[in-house]
């Protein structure tokens, strides 16, 4: 066994299998995922070629350069990620430590931006329900395309909030060293859930912020 | 260990509330399944029970039209979401695997304690629902309808049904890493049991399709809670759109019910005609097959709604090759038969039931899937009959044939084969007098889902009233017999049924790790007629 036995649950043979099985399992976990997020992206493109033109004018009133600043700190996240990662990989404890922390911070930063952004829709009446208010002749399609908004980005919020509970309690298990060249695992999959996350907003930003914009 | 001690195995490894609820042992989980499920099957009967009183007359005097409508979706939810879907691989899927494939456990063993955990929240959720007024939209949970109309309790419905579904999906993902990373040394995937190859294919259906049926259910629920409007035709949203999203998981659901199923038949029925099973090969791939063109059917439930004449046409085509995976199987079946030496315990017995009720229910399904003749007979009994053939004639009897077959294993202890074989004739006898005549009813135009029909169905109606009492006992009796086993049943050797398989090569019970080494593996599945030293 190259890793010391504490760390191989009785199932695993050695540590390289149960390695292969807990990266599988995850990888498995983002498919699930991708099929869960992609009801919804089923949704909005049927909506979106059924409704282009009001889609695109409700897409007006959410602020692109809110929401580019915002796509920038999360894919700064995943490059602490990955250096977390590194770090693991080659047992440098300070190393994990401080990517992971960098990792939860912009993670929360883009959290932040967007209780903002949600806050704001609620004083612009843009929460779909009984008291939306939308001027023109496309309100209805524009609450479907609120409704999808909301829908996706507090589907994708939840998964940054989950994400930041994971990176918080790996955090604390690198403080307590219980990572090193030989088992770090946990750090690797998590950062593969973190990058995830950060894919599904590299489309959900285009899909629902830029496209047909004037 | 002395000699005349008992040995310790995974049942009396430790005692006491706590090491069951907190245990990790796949074998444990599994019958915390058995437990759980079983209730919830006691409770859909009920339903059932009640549904088939009501139909005894043509007059709705037994309940109102409200609460029919109650009854029949309760029946539906609880049937389909808590029994079947869970049913193989959550009880035998869980005890077998690890087993089949010489593992000491599932690749992650703390998650399938959650999984049962979460199965066991949705169900409270689901109970809750009702006990406090039941929901009345049917487990179709069409909108907007749901969405909208209905006053019962839809929204505590779809969070047990929601939370149910993730429960599911880690059983799968659990399978799926077990499947790939845990086999013993030898054991190649041509040479794995095809029971290990049935659940393959219900795993990549769990882990694909539930997690679209989870998001699906949210958007109802959160349409209905905080009044947005994804599927709100009011706003220009798509109720069809619910409709596609709900049976792309739905139909799917069906090959989650019914291969599992099929994985137990095909070891019963080679363990039985004492021979291998005809073409191995063709029986595992049919089952990915099965599950790779279940996703590519799911229109066929929507050829009465709005939907393109062309999408109808592609649809219709595909759900007949669903024909050719399934003849696969009961042809290689028929054929494994064929001059073996046939002998008929209770398992076999079920399984044969299957083999004949699965071909009724898979043909009549080809009678839905034309498009012209659909029309005639969408949302008619025909359709009732149909699905019960498959999910009840099918899924059902395989699951009790899993249960006769592996109750020496899970309990050590083996039960009255006479009464086990009296129970598999009057579920046989029961089932087709209840729901063949339903066939005869569809046809002539009785639709699903009232409480009253016109006086001349009467005659059907009560036969399947009759049928289904028959079925109930049939039922109730294993529930009895097997009870008592656990007392009062003579002890199981490791391989009562002479059978071949690594799960049969441990005692009855198994220790909690299973193998006191891990097998090498040298042959191929289904030896077939066993050498006697391989008897244990």
């Amino acid at each position: 066994m190259s890793s010391s036995p504490t760390n191989v649950a009785h199932q695993f043979d050695d540590a390289v299998q149960q390695r292969a099985a807990s990266t599988l399992g995850m990888w498995v976990f983002l498919v699930t995922e991708m099929m869960m997020f992609g009801g919804l992206f089923a949704a909005y493109v049927l909506y979106r070629s059924m409704y282009a033109e009001g889609f695109a004018e409700a897409s007006n009133h959410l602020d692109a350069m809110v929401g580019a600043m915002n796509t920038l700190v999360l894919l700064g996240s995943s490059l602490t990620m990955a250096l977390a990662v590194r770090s693991a990989q080659l047992g440098a404890r300070a190393g994990t430590v401080a990517g992971l922390l960098a990792t939860i911070v912009l993670g929360c930063v883009f959290l932040g931006v967007k209780a903002y952004e949600y806050g704001h829709k609620f004083e612009e009446h843009l929460v779909p329900g009984p008291f939306f208010i939308f001027a023109g002749s496309q309100a209805k399609p524009a609450e479907l395309f609120f409704s999808l908004y909301f829908a996706m980005t507090g589907l994708h919020a939840l998964h940054m909030v989950i994400g930041v509970a994971v990176l918080g309690t790996l955090t604390w298990m690198a403080a307590r060293n219980r990572f090193s060249a030989d088992y770090h695992t946990p750090v690797e999959i998590g950062g593969l859930y973190w990058h995830f996350v950060d894919i599904v907003w590299i489309y959900l930003f285009p899909l629902l912020y830029l496209l047909g914009r004037h | 260990m002395e000699a005349n001690e008992t040995p310790t195995h995974y049942l009396n490894a430790d005692y006491g509330l706590k090491s069951w609820l907190l245990t990790r042992d796949h074998k444990r989980i599994a019958i915390l399944y058995l437990i759980s499920i079983t209730l919830m099957f006691l409770l859909g009967s009920f339903f059932a029970v009640l549904i088939r009183l009501e139909l005894l007359t043509p007059q709705g005097d037994l309940v109102q039209a409200d609460t029919y409508n109650k009854l029949f979706t309760m029946h539906g939810i609880v049937m389909i979401f808590f029994f079947l879907v869970p049913s193989i691989p959550a009880v035998f899927g869980n005890f077998l695997l690890p087993l089949m494939i010489g593992a000491r456990d599932l690749a992650f063993p703390r998650l399938n304690l959650l999984s049962w955990y979460v199965y066991v929240v949705g169900a409270a959720f689901t109970l809750w629902a009702v006990l406090t007024g039941g929901v009345d939209t049917g487990w179709t949970f069409y909108t907007p309808y749901s969405t909208t109309a209905s006053h019962t309790k839809v929204l505590t419905t779809a969070i047990g049904i929601f939370i149910t579904g993730f429960s599911s999906i880690l059983t799968g993902l659990n399978f799926i890493v077990t499947i790939h990373k845990m086999r013993a040394p030898g054991l190649t995937w041509f040479r794995l049991p095809l029971f290990v190859w049935a659940h393959y294919a219900t795993s990549l259906i769990m882990i694909l399709g539930t997690p679209v049926i989870a998001i699906t259910i949210f958007l109802v629920g959160i349409e209905r809670a905080f009044q947005l409007g994804i599927f709100d035709p009011a706003l220009g949203g798509d109720p069809i759109l619910f409709q596609h999203l709900f049976w792309f998981y739905s139909h799917p659901a069906v090959y989650i019910m019914i291969l599992p199923s099929m994985g137990v038949v095909s070891e019963v029925i080679t363990c039985f005609s004492r021979k291998r099973i005809f073409g191995y090969e063709f029986v595992a791939i049919s089952s990915l097959a099965i599950a790779l063109f279940g996703f590519l059917v799911w229109g066929h439930h929507m050829f009465t709604s709005t939907q393109s004449v062309y999408a109808a046409l592609i649809f219709s085509i595909l759900s007949f090759a669903v024909a050719i995976p399934s003849a696969v199987k009961v042809f290689n079946w028929t054929a494994t038969l064929y001059r073996g030496s046939i002998s008929f315990e209770a398992p076999m017995l079920f399984a044969l039931g299957f083999i004949g009720l699965f071909t009724i229910g898979g043909l009549t399904g080809l009678f839905l899937a034309a498009l012209g003749l659909d029309v005639h007979v969408h949302d008619t009994y025909f359709v009732v009959a149909h699905f019960h053939y498959i999910m009840v004639g099918g899924a059902l009897m395989g699951y009790l044939g899993a249960v006769h077959f592996w109750w020496p294993k899970m309990t050590g202890r083996m039960y009255s084969e006479w009464a086990a074989r009296v129970s598999a004739v009057l579920v046989f006898v029961g089932f087709n007098l209840t729901f063949f005549p339903q066939f005869v009813l569809g046809y002539l135009g009785m639709p699903r889902r009232y409480h009253a029909y016109p006086d001349e169905f009467q005659v059907l109606n009560v036969m399947s009233t009759t049928g289904a009492s028959i079925l109930g006992i049939g039922y109730l009796v294993p529930l009895c017999y097997l009870t008592w086993s656990l007392w009062r049943g003579a002890a199981a050797t490791a391989n009562p049924w002479r059978a071949a398989g690594l799960e049969w090569q441990v005692p009855s019970p198994p220790p909690t790790e299973n193998f006191e080494q891990t097998p090498i593996v040298t042959e191929e599945a289904y030896t077939y007629p066993l050498k006697e030293a391989e008897v244990v």
